[in-house]
């Protein structure tokens, strides 16, 4: 549902079914709404088993990546006599996301769930459930709900009677965005600095702790009980673009528009019944400029852009953007563009774990050039110099954190120019002070 | 065997063990990749970006530094987008690091400087931006940080934790915040500390020892051995106007990888002293009189073949094989006592490298002495001396007492660098060179022969001991030609001492050779 | 938390792990294949205990763990929620980031700072009462301004709600 709104008729709450029912919170409340069932299913099937449904209903990571659960799943090796682990990723700190935290606070059960399938699918005995630090109330539902699964004897040395064992333990973050990415999640968790690890190898091969690893999103893991009580096929036919984007996508849309929160929508939606119908569309007088569909590391589209977008990992791709985590920033014209680049490349400057030359040195210069420009300093070569820098920033790192702060510089400057232009040209007063 | 994979670098093809990285694999090819956190000795981040090359078929850059070989790879280390990248490496670490050059000891020898050169780009475009600016820190006895010129690297890190396995050093913070930081009341003295330093590849860990005392251009670099313990590390000495202003460590991979302790690396003021024998000295009474060699050689000759009975050398650990060989033959015709001082200290490993460490005896050829028959204890060599015809003294600087116990002995002959109470005592003072002034051999605590090579010239008139052995030898009919060179009397060793049979100098090259067999007896 | 229990920075150091918060530290102990990895709960709990980690706590942790101080450091310094000197009673935590900067975020860190008495970021008010942090998205941003005071998650914040809301905090 477009919680906290009421549900709109164009989504499909499957996920968010159960947004704001405080019932759904306990372990009773969630059996009585079908809870746990699809856990039950799943310890009376071969993990082989599971994994094909998985594979056969297309789930693909939702965390931002995309990638194929049930394949990601496959990857883990078989009779290696190696502790497995599961990691569940609820760092959830992409810019414009916020929908792995209703999850937890409102259906903690479900994403309990969800892990214990995956982890008894992929030979895991133990999950790690990372939420960051902030997120006081998710952790604080999740430990209730993970105490009430153990001594309903859903979690523990003997799941569901099931004679297999599945523990969790709930780790808490403490302020860095990169423990979002998997291997600085697993370095964090281990007990380092959250900076993320060379790959290969991966962690399906050595992950934490150095053992075979899966880590998936709150989102997908969330799904997980809901395709195998409904079947493959079923979620396979939550469809409605591209074959290979299926099942529900929980949009959180925020900005400005009427009634931004978390919505569920079948993939292939068009955005524009998602900005227009579900969200109320603009704010009276205003008109769409810009949204940014996946979470701030994505590029910036423009209205038009966004008039024609099919939301689904194919449909924004043929935009020019992706649909990430879904976080969906959407800016009126009262929004200025050349600020908010320069506030997420200020963003990501704060967040770079400082590895890599291009993205420690590049984050914080990229953002000292925005500054001067908003200041009215800005030069000419600015632009040029941006872009330059945003291609060295590129496809050069251990991981995507500096792509990421390049893609709204790009996008910003090759869709808005005509803005960054106005503080060069100073037809525009200047919105900072400098230092 | 292990397996072996062939791939092609910038046009090159070579043949390396699988699981070989893509920079070793260059280097093979004769390629060097430019790159800064990487390092044969330490575990490889890949955090500097700096060794980014093109591998056809991939479609982003690769790290050489991590990447492994795969069979029938094409790389390419300076195509447009891996020289770009480069290009775009060194402009990052430009923004923040300050134009200290002038004012840094590691100009000349700092590999920012070199590959800006090659390859940077001739201006920044930072513009006026302020630059990053804290304050020096002394981390140590000898290690001064200079954060302002860190690239973080994070070479320092590692070796710490995981060479020195003494985790002084962290990465403070985040972002372009981030600096190498410490915890306050530690600091980094542990005995193998000084190594960041050469790790640094630029300005910003720094030895005070050695805080503006030179310029890298000006140094003349020569390879030696480490007189200390021994272990052996094989050792480069810099010298400028022929006085030694630094040592450092020389990559042996057998011996001590990339690394010296600190013990090793400051003891070379010695080197430098002033109070040397500069002449040969024959005692007249109270007094020495100075003599030229021929009188000298003529005076040794004398005494070696006047005298009957017992003789006595009393060695230092210091001296080469060579001389500590050929000095003994001359002594051959006597009912001979050999022993060589042996200071005795704490052993300091290097515990991530296994048989690296600082050992006790800090007797940099102990080994090879032993192997040459100095097998008797000091003490009682001493005593022996009271009563011998003939006693030698080669490069040892004996204390008063030890002194006052040569007073019955017959002859005294100093064969002496420094002068001491026992160049006073000895009836001739012959002035020899040290290690830093000769070429020759020393043999480690593993049996392995390494040559060491002049990197100055001796004072006055200061010859190799080796060599006035050879001409006694010769005088006395023992031998038809006096050895000329280093490598002559190393040589000529293996006519006595089977352990060195048949090894020459140009065989030990400059990574030396284990002896093939130890005779029983001599073992260290 | 609320700062109950700050230790003032130049007070000798009374080891933390001792007690109840040994017994929960060792109840961890279990849930880790290694002492290493309960470093960011430790920690938790050391800032739990005192309201900040100080030195001589991160040297207690390392001696508990196993680790070197330094090393503890690295780690402490390395996430933005681990406060390394001391700050008011209460903490207050107001995202700015694009999704809520688009949705007045800068205009509720001011009416903070000015209605806290705190003035300028990280100074801590004058009444010892609260410190002020901006930081990067808190994760709600469909619920503009989200702040966090203390583990008080609060959504929908405007300036004009601001004096209520801080009312409530001693």
């Amino acid at each position: 549902m477009g919680y906290p709104h009421p549900s709109h008729p164009k989504e499909t709450p499957v996920l968010s079914k159960h947004f704001g029912d405080a019932g759904a919170r306990t372990y009773e409340g969630w059996v009585q709404r079908g809870g746990y069932a699809g856990l039950r299913k799943a310890l009376g099937m071969a993990p082989d088993a599971i994994i094909e449904e998985l594979k056969a209903s297309g789930l693909r990571g939702r965390g931002g990546a995309g990638f194929p659960t049930g394949l990601k799943w496959s990857f883990m090796p078989k009779g290696d006599g190696k502790p497995h682990y599961l990691v569940c990723n609820a760092d959830e700190s992409e810019p414009g996301t916020f929908k792995d935290r209703e999850i937890m606070r409102w259906t903690p059960h479900a994403l309990i769930e969800g892990c214990a399938v995956a982890a008894y699918a992929i030979g895991a005995e133990r999950c790690y459930i990372y939420i960051r630090g902030e997120f006081t109330e998710p952790l604080a539902v999740m430990h209730q709900a993970v105490a009430e699964a153990y001594a309903q004897g859903a979690l523990g040395a003997d799941a569901l009677g099931s004679g297999m064992r599945i523990d969790f333990v709930i780790h808490r973050g403490a302020g860095a965005y990169i423990c979002g990415e998997e291997t600085a999640m697993m370095n964090s968790i281990e007990g380092k600095r959250g900076n993320p690890r060379i790959k290969p190898p991966f962690p399906a091969a050595a992950g934490l702790f150095g053992m075979p690893t899966t880590i998936n999103n709150v989102e997908t893991l969330a799904a997980v009980p809901h395709i195998l009580n409904r079947g493959a096929d079923w979620y396979k036919g939550l469809c409605l673009g591209n074959p290979k984007s299926t099942g529900t996508k929980l949009i959180s849309v925020c900005g400005h528009v009427q009634r931004p929160g978390n919505y569920e929508i079948t993939m292939g939606t068009p955005m524009r019944d998602l900005i227009f119908d579900m969200c109320g569309g603009m704010r009276p007088g205003r008109t769409l400029k810009a949204v940014i569909p996946g979470g701030s590391s994505v590029p910036i589209m423009n209205a038009e852009e966004a008039g024609d977008c099919v939301l689904d990992y194919e449909g924004v791709i043929a935009k020019g953007s992706m649909l990430g985590s879904g976080g969906m920033i959407v800016m009126d014209d009262s929004a200025d563009v050349v600020y908010q680049v320069w506030r997420l490349a200020r963003f990501y400057a704060h967040e770079s774990c400082a590895q890599c030359t291009q993205c420690r040195e590049g984050t914080a210069w990229t953002t000292k050039i925005l500054e001067r420009i908003l200041a009215g300093k800005g030069k000419e070569a600015d632009l040029a110099l941006l872009l330059d820098l945003s291609d060295g920033m590129t496809g050069k790192t251990i991981c995507v954190l500096s792509d990421s702060c390049a893609a709204p510089i790009v996008s910003g400057i090759q869709k808005f120019r005509p803005e960054f232009e106005a503080y060069l040209s100073g037809a525009r007063q200047p919105a900072l002070a400098m230092a | 065997m292990a397996e072996r994979v062939t791939v092609t670098i910038d046009g090159a093809q070579v043949s390396v063990p699988k699981g070989t990285t893509l920079i070793e694999a260059a280097k093979q090819a004769g390629v060097l990749v430019p790159h800064y956190c990487y390092h044969p000795s330490l575990p490889s981040p890949a955090v500097c970006r700096m060794c980014l090359v093109e591998v056809e078929k991939s479609p982003k850059l690769l790290p050489a530094c991590v990447t492994t070989v795969a069979d029938g790879q094409v790389v390419h280390t300076n195509s447009v987008g891996a020289k770009k990248a480069r290009e775009g490496v060194l402009e990052f670490l430009l923004i923040n690091h300050p134009l200290d050059c002038p004012i840094c000891d590691q100009a000349g020898e700092c590999e920012l400087q070199d590959y800006t050169f090659q390859e940077g780009r001739a201006e920044g475009r930072h513009d006026d931006y302020p630059k990053r600016y804290n304050p020096v820190e002394e981390f140590g006895p000898d290690v001064l940080y200079v954060p302002n010129r860190c690239i973080l690297c994070t070479r320092c890190v590692r070796f710490m934790e995981d060479v020195a396995k003494d985790g002084v050093l962290n990465v403070s913070e985040r972002g372009d915040r981030a600096y190498i930081g410490m915890f306050p009341e530690r600091e980094l003295d542990h005995p193998w500390a000084g190594n960041v330093v050469d790790l640094c590849p630029v300005g910003s860990l720094i030895s005070k020892d050695f805080l503006h005392k030179a310029r890298a251009w000006d140094l003349d670099r020569t390879a030696s051995v480490c007189p200390g313990c021994t272990q052996g590390c094989n050792m480069t000495i810099d010298t400028r106007d022929n006085t030694v202003v630094r040592l450092r460590p020389r990559a042996n991979l057998e011996v001590n990888r990339h690394f010296m302790c600190d013990e090793g690396r400051m003891n070379y003021r010695w080197m430098n002293r002033g109070d040397r024998v500069e002449a040969p000295l024959v005692k007249d009474g109270p007094r020495h009189q100075a003599i030229d060699w021929e009188q000298a050689l003529d005076r040794l000759a004398q005494l070696v073949r006047g005298a009957a009975g017992s003789a006595v050398i009393l060695a230092s650990g210091r001296a080469s094989t060579e001389s500590l060989g050929l000095v003994r033959r001359m002594l051959a015709g006597f009912n001979l006592t050999a022993a060589v001082a042996v200071p005795m200290g704490e052993e300091a490993p290097l515990a991530g490298v296994p048989g690296l460490a600082l050992r006790r005896e800090r007797a940099g050829n102990l080994i090879g002495a032993r192997i040459l028959g100095y097998d008797a204890e000091w003490t009682a060599a001493l005593a022996a001396a009271a009563t011998a015809a003939i006693v030698v003294l080669l490069d040892v600087e004996l204390t008063g007492a030890e002194v006052a116990r040569l007073a019955g002995a017959g002859a005294v002959v100093a064969l002496a660098t420094m002068e001491s109470e026992g160049t006073s005592r000895a009836d001739l003072v012959l002035p020899i060179t040290t290690l830093a002034e000769e070429n020759g051999t020393y043999v480690n605590v593993d049996h392995r022969v390494q040559r060491f090579q002049q990197a100055k010239s001796p004072p006055g008139m200061a010859r190799p001991a080796w060599w006035l052995a050879g001409e006694v030898l010769v005088a006395a009919g023992e031998t038809v030609e006096a050895p000329a060179t280093a490598a002559e009397a190393f040589a000529a060793l293996g006519v006595s001492y089977p352990a060195f049979a048949g090894l020459t100098h140009q065989e030990l090259g400059f990574t030396g050779r284990v002896l093939r067999s130890v005779p029983a007896g001599a073992a260290g | 938390m609320s700062g109950a229990t700050q230790a003032h920075a130049d007070t000798p150091h009374q080891p933390i792990f001792v007690g109840e918060v040994q017994a929960r530290l060792e109840a961890l102990y279990p849930h880790y294949p290694t002492r290493q990895a309960c470093l960011l709960p430790a920690l938790w709990m050391v800032q739990e205990a005192r309201g900040w980690i100080s030195e001589p706590a991160m040297a207690e942790v390392a001696e508990v763990l196993g680790l070197t101080p330094a090393y503890v450091k690295g780690v402490v310094t390395f996430y933005t929620m681990y406060h390394t000197h001391p700050v008011g009673r209460h903490f207050i935590q107001v995202c700015t980031t694009s999704p809520c900067n688009l949705c007045g975020a800068e205009d509720v860190l001011k009416s903070l700072l000015r209605e806290s008495g705190c003035g300028e970021l990280g100074a801590t008010s004058p009444d010892g009462r609260f410190t002020i942090a901006e930081v990067e998205c808190l994760g709600a941003c469909g619920f503009p301004t989200p702040i966090l005071i203390d583990d008080d998650f609060i959504e929908h914040v405007t300036p004009e709600r601001v004096p209520g809301i801080l009312q409530g905090y001693k």
